[in-house]
């Protein structure tokens, strides 16, 4: 018989393994349901898993491993502080949206004229875009406790409207012939995400994650707040006899995932996407919180996390046309790992243990 | 550009490898939904389908499906070009500006990218002319419906969808001066769920026809529950919903179009065009009419049909006015296809605004 018993300290060595064992069972589970669909599962994970990093094409791939898991790991990095201080921002989404369609709108804004600092204009204006969209769950928390796992989910749909009527309308393509979408950023030097040094993937958004993730590094580890933010996690009760200030909290923790998504959404519009179109919103923000449990809410695990993400959604398509796989099999196998990692989180807390049948 | 180099002479090396081995023309499809959609990704892929079919041995077909719009796009179209496909179909009007960012780094590739309107030399652009089916739509729904409301569920405010509505409320209006069109915007090309809850909405308030632009059978089957109204398949026949909701259907039929598309590679006579065909040329079939429609109704339908085909009546003929009362065609007078690629106003008579 087994029994499930309770650790007296979290296992540290479980907690960071954790995982990687994730990862090999969802190879192994992600094999066995491409064998059941008829496709040799060795080849499947190989060129998941290889193919863009190694394979003959990997000059494309590897830059693009970093267009696709910036936005990530920006988000996830914001999400990752509130989570660590149990604030859940679900609605990163929203606040993505909103970065960009202030961010490009504020570019837009100044079409056509050329200058220097219209970039900066439209960062700050991301910024601020996702930072008022998180502003709004946080305020409702702190004044009417209102639960703001519910509120920023539901702003993610009011910002999705939002999305569309600004497509169609406010920022649509003058010279579109009517259909929806904005002007295109790639094709308006100064308001453009350009690549900071070419082939290289690396764009204004990518180092911002990167400098994201060091400075949440620095927070957590060497400032008071950080200290505060995991004190507040681990002992809520602890926190408030040391002073921490929850509504404070609340306003950084929502504000700074907010300010963040934004920007990795400012970054993406003006970037790789381009333009602010309808269907903008790609799901970037659900992903992040992936992304922020994987990493293990921490700074440098949600850096790899975000890269091994990429690598499934990359790897996922080229398994799609060379080995003909269904979209649907490749989302299965993304699902599996966050299912495995969170199953085996059991493990971190709890032993398992083979009582003898009657012994008990 | 280093990278853009880096990209041709390797997409060249590639096309050479895959020549030399086999002189198989490769072609790549993207696509915006499942192929199991039951609709607009089903009958792209039945065209690829077509294209092996053709060309057995000679082809090699590779898709994605479920691609998003945007960089992922992107991304897909750049990694079946390094792989040495020769022509790529891009299906989906999002697919737009990915797909000439794409065509500049491979101009020795071929580009097809339907309902769109950016051209280059190695981009071409297809579309069907879809409201001509809706045209004959209308005209049935219009004689069907007893509540006098028809339903209509759009994706998103383009010309194109647009356009649908305009052609189905004018030749609905045409057989029955009473009729009255509710339109909800879905917002999505295929979503069963939001379809669904569309469908009831607009079935609640008294529609008792039902016309799509989404692509899943989730309104047929919302339909077949509340009994008593009517559908029409959605770029697919859907006829496993026949003769009862679905009692006919506007079909998209791209096989001939990527057979000669694919054919023209092969020859080297590929050159870039802008295609825009309707019911006479094939690429729009109108469903089997089932027996829930009154044979007379069937005849006149069928008429509609071989008209539009053969070009002696246009869709949109004169006179027609604007929603705002405004004059736009003047009587006798057709469209033109500018206008018409373009359209983003609904003709006199519809209640609403189109969403801005």
């Amino acid at each position: 018989m087994i029994k499930l018993e309770k650790r007296a300290q979290p296992s540290r060595t479980l907690a960071l393994s954790t995982p990687l064992i994730a990862v090999v069972i969802t190879m192994i589970a992600g094999g066995l349901l491409f064998a059941a669909l008829g496709k040799n599962p060795f080849e499947a994970i190989g060129t998941i898993f290889w193919e863009p990093l190694f394979g003959e094409f990997a000059f494309y791939y590897r830059p693009q491993l970093l267009v696709k898991g910036g936005p990530l790991i920006l988000i996830a990095i914001g999400l990752s502080l509130g989570f660590r201080a149990g604030i859940w921002n679900i609605g990163a989404e929203g606040q993505y949206i909103m970065g960009a369609i202030c961010g490009a709108g504020a570019g837009l804004a100044f079409y056509p004229m050329e200058s220097i600092f219209i970039f900066p204009i439209m960062i700050l204006a991301g910024a601020l875009g996702g930072w008022v969209w998180a502003m709004i769950p946080a305020l409702l928390k702190v004044k009417f406790g209102t639960n703001e796992i519910l509120v920023s989910l539901m702003l993610v749909y009011v910002a999705e409207q939002l999305l569309a009527s600004v497509s169609l309308g406010l920022l649509k393509n003058p010279q579109g012939f009517g259909f929806p979408g904005s002007r295109n950023l790639q094709e308006y030097a100064s308001a453009h995400n350009a690549e900071l040094i070419t082939g290289t993937g690396m764009h204004w958004g990518v180092l911002f994650a990167f400098i994201a993730v060091i400075m949440s590094y620095v927070l957590l580890n060497k400032h008071i707040l950080g200290f505060n933010i995991r004190l507040t996690g681990e002992a809520p009760r602890a926190a408030r006899f040391a002073g921490v200030n929850p509504t404070r909290l609340i306003l950084f923790c929502l504000g700074t995932s907010g300010a963040l998504a934004g920007l990795a959404g400012m970054f993406e519009a003006s970037g790789p996407a381009g333009q602010i179109s309808i269907d903008f919103g790609v799901g970037y923000g659900f992903t992040a919180i992936i992304v922020a449990f994987l990493g293990r809410l921490h700074p440098v695990g949600i850096l790899l996390a975000g890269l091994l993400m990429a690598l499934t959604y990359i790897g996922g398509e080229i398994a799609q046309s060379n080995m003909g796989l269904p979209a649907a099999a490749i989302q299965v196998f993304q699902g599996m790992l966050l299912f495995f990692l969170l199953a085996l989180d059991l493990l971190t807390n709890f032993r398992i243990k083979f009582a003898v049948k009657g012994a008990a | 550009m280093k990278l853009t180099k880096l990209l041709t002479s390797a997409a060249l090396v590639a096309g050479l490898a895959t020549s030399a081995m086999a002189d198989k023309t490769k072609v790549g499809f993207v696509y915006v939904g499942p192929i199991g959609d039951g609709g607009w990704t089903h009958e792209h892929d039945k065209g690829r389908l077509a294209v092996e079919a053709e060309y057995g041995d000679k082809v090699e077909t590779v898709y994605v499906e479920s691609v998003p719009e945007g960089p992922d796009a992107e991304r897909v179209m750049t990694d079946m070009a390094l792989k040495g496909a020769d022509i790529i179909f891009t299906t989906s009007f999002g697919y737009m500006d990915p797909t000439i960012n794409v065509a500049k780094k491979f101009p020795k590739v071929k580009f097809e990218h339907a309902t769109g309107y950016k051209q280059a030399a190695n981009v071409s652009v297809y579309s069907a002319r879809f409201y001509e089916g809706r045209a004959v739509q209308g005209h049935i729904a219009g004689q069907m419906t007893k509540s006098n409301t028809i339903g209509y569920i759009g994706s998103y405010p383009i010309p194109e969808v647009i356009r649908g509505i305009n052609s189905a409320y004018i030749h609905a209006k045409e057989v029955n001066p009473d009729v009255q069109f509710k339109i909800v915007w879905a917002y999505t090309w295929f979503d069963p769920a939001k379809e669904a809850d569309a469908a009831k909405v607009l079935i609640e308030q008294g529609a008792d026809v039902i016309l799509q632009h989404t692509d899943s059978t989730a309104p047929q089957a919302a339909a077949q529950a509340a009994g008593n109204v009517i559908t029409f398949g959605q770029a697919s026949d859907m006829s496993e919903y026949a003769p009862m909701p679905r009692v006919s259907s506007i079909i998209d039929d791209w096989a001939p179009y990527y057979i000669a598309r694919v054919g023209a590679v092969m020859d080297g006579t590929w050159e870039s065009v802008n295609t825009w065909d309707g019911i006479g040329a094939g690429m729009v079939g109108i469903g089997e009419i089932s027996d829930a429609v009154p044979a007379e109704i069937k005849a006149s339908a069928l008429a509609l049909k071989d008209k539009l085909a053969d070009g002696s009546y246009h869709a949109f003929t004169g006179p027609v006015n604007k929603q705002d009362g405004s004059a736009w065609l003047a009587d006798g007078e057709t469209a033109d296809d500018g206008t018409l690629a373009g359209m983003n106003f609904y003709v006199e008579g519809i209640d609403g605004d189109v969403p801005q």
